[in-house]
């Protein structure tokens, strides 16, 4: 075994602990793995060359930017805004939490594309959580309105990636069927995709939970902020 | 029949229309870097072509383009987003109809699959069905746009304008997903998932079904942190601890140990910074000032998964 190529991860973990720019780090790394292997110069080019062009289809996304930064020009964001205000109901917690349970069962569909960071929470689920989070608990402070939007993000991944393959069989299942099938163990993909079914629920009882804490310490910390604000007027 | 390699020049002439609008404003890093990020998409089925050909020099000059990309990225400037007075001013006037494009994203796309999943012998002639969901996104964005610029009355060009803007926003952050694969790629061919799984092997005593377990959950986390993928981990991971360790001498049930297994490693993912498009770029295009702050919002979720994948594991595997 040779273990010099293993330069390429350590210099992963110290460019992003310098933080320094990740696109220059990954790049480093690649070189760097591939000539500690030996690999010689024109190969690791082509390596390079080949593995980026296959892997395009990563930017696809890009090709929503053009009609979400118009109808962002034109105020989409504001509007996503008004919008959850006009229903008095929906907390932090409910817009949230839907929002998981809806990813999830796309996610379980086979639709993971359907929403997504660009295509759905920067210009609809993040705006409206900050709408949510600003009725709930009132002014946010600069700090609390960027949890809120994380929170949003995060709760994009929990749904997307706890709700995959678990009826319909997708990338994942395929790829452990396929494994297995390499090795000699036929399964078929329903028989694998089931068992995803206890850590989604899982994972949605748990990040909703998290929600539901979230906006009760946002709510707890705005009330102290008014204490405090009232006791220094008197 | 529409394949996505239509697709794929479409997002290569709106990246060259980006590298052109940089050049004009006397931002020659951003449009050099588009320039180089528009290139596999309008010649990457050639380049690939050719290296199947044995002919390696289109790819080789690609992979230069590839460290020129690495060198760029700092240098690149990211402009500012809009200003939130000007938003609210014109929302007023285009009213609720500007959920309706936004919304046509997924619509459209979920309306494709499911038409190429439930009718494919009515969708075959139209479109090819293996590529089936990245085209319906790829139509999806083509319908929205034009719906949005009918909705905001504006023009396709002020519009391709907007989408530039966004564009310079994300930076560099838009195409670190491609440079990780990119690296698992590199990884992969140079065997650094051998030599981790080789050292897992060495380290654990492989008698103790707890330890085994204990390698396989936290070794397919790690290394799922590292790669930035758990399905790049899996196949290592498997084939060092889960298969001869775990299946066959502590006969844990297959299809359960992959199920959960793979769950485990996804909880790596959210994890890692290396899951660029799931943790890095969201942070990019929310304006976070801390670029782990989407990780930090997720990692008690991930923890505690972690902990219930375990148990699962060990209770029914």
């Amino acid at each position: 075994m040779n273990a010099w190529p293993l330069i390429g991860v350590a210099v992963v973990v110290a460019g992003f602990a310098m933080r320094r720019n990740p696109a220059l780090v990954v790049v480093v790394a690649g070189v760097a793995s591939g000539l500690a292997a030996g690999k010689p110069l024109g190969e690791l080019l082509a390596l390079l060359g080949n593995a980026f062009v296959g892997n395009r289809a990563l930017l696809l996304l890009a090709l929503t930017l053009p009609a979400i930064g118009l109808l962002e020009r034109h105020g989409l964001r504001e509007r996503a805004r008004d919008w959850i205000l006009s229903f008095r109901g929906l907390t932090l917690t409910r817009l949230l939490v839907a929002y998981l349970g809806l990813r999830q069962v796309l996610s379980m569909l086979g639709l993971t594309n359907v929403a997504g960071h660009a295509q759905t929470v920067r210009p609809l689920v993040a705006p409206m959580s900050e709408a949510a989070a600003e009725r709930d608990a009132g002014e946010l402070a600069g700090d609390e309105r960027m949890r809120v939007r994380a929170l949003a993000a995060a709760t994009d991944n929990v749904g997307l990636f706890f709700g995959e393959d678990v009826f319909i069989a997708l990338g994942a299942v395929l790829l452990i069927q396929g494994f297995y099938a390499q090795h000699g163990i036929d399964l078929q993909p329903l028989q694998i995709a089931l068992w995803a079914l206890p850590t989604a629920v899982a994972a949605f009882v748990l990040h909703a939970a998290r929600i539901a804490w979230f906006r009760r310490r946002l709510r707890a910390d705005a009330a102290r902020r008014a204490r405090e604000a009232r006791d220094a007027d008197t | 029949m529409l394949t996505l390699e239509p697709v794929y020049v479409l997002l290569g002439a709106f990246l060259l229309f980006a590298a052109v609008a940089d050049l004009r404003a006397k931002r020659v890093a951003n449009a050099a870097f588009w320039a180089l990020v528009a290139v596999p998409f309008l010649f990457g089925k050639a380049i690939l072509t050719a290296s199947t050909a044995g002919v390696q020099w289109p790819a080789q000059a690609m992979g230069v383009g590839v460290l020129a990309l690495g060198a760029l990225a700092a240098r690149a400037k990211r402009s500012a987003s809009v200003p939130a007075r000007d938003e609210a001013e014109r929302a007023a006037r285009a009213g609720n109809r500007l959920f309706l494009p936004a919304l046509l994203i997924p619509l459209v796309t979920v309306a494709i699959v499911l038409a190429c999943q439930y009718l494919p012998g009515l969708m075959a002639p139209l479109l090819d069905l293996k590529q089936a969901t990245l085209i319906a996104l790829g139509l999806a964005c083509v319908i929205a746009f034009a719906a949005a610029l009918r909705v905001t009355g504006a023009a396709p060009a002020s519009g391709l304008h907007e989408g530039h803007r966004v564009l310079d926003a994300l930076g560099w952050a838009a195409i670190l997903p491609m440079l990780l694969a990119t690296l698992g790629s590199v990884f992969a061919a140079t065997g650094v998932g051998d030599a981790i799984a080789a050292i897992v092997e060495a380290v654990i005593p492989v008698d103790s079904r707890l330890a085994c377990l204990v390698a396989f959950a936290l070794g397919l986390v790690l290394f799922t942190a590292i790669m930035g993928n758990a399905f790049a981990a899996f196949p290592v991971m498997m084939a060092g601890v889960g298969l001869p360790l775990l299946v066959h001498r502590h006969g844990a049930h297959p299809a359960i140990l992959g199920a959960i297994g793979m769950l485990t490693g996804y909880c790596g993912t959210l994890l890692t910074p290396m899951a660029a498009n799931f943790n890095i770029v969201p942070a990019v295009l929310l304006e976070l000032p801390d670029p782990y702050g989407v990780i930090r919002a997720q990692w008690p979720t991930a923890l505690a998964l972690l902990v219930v994948n375990f148990g699962l594991l060990w209770w029914l595997a």
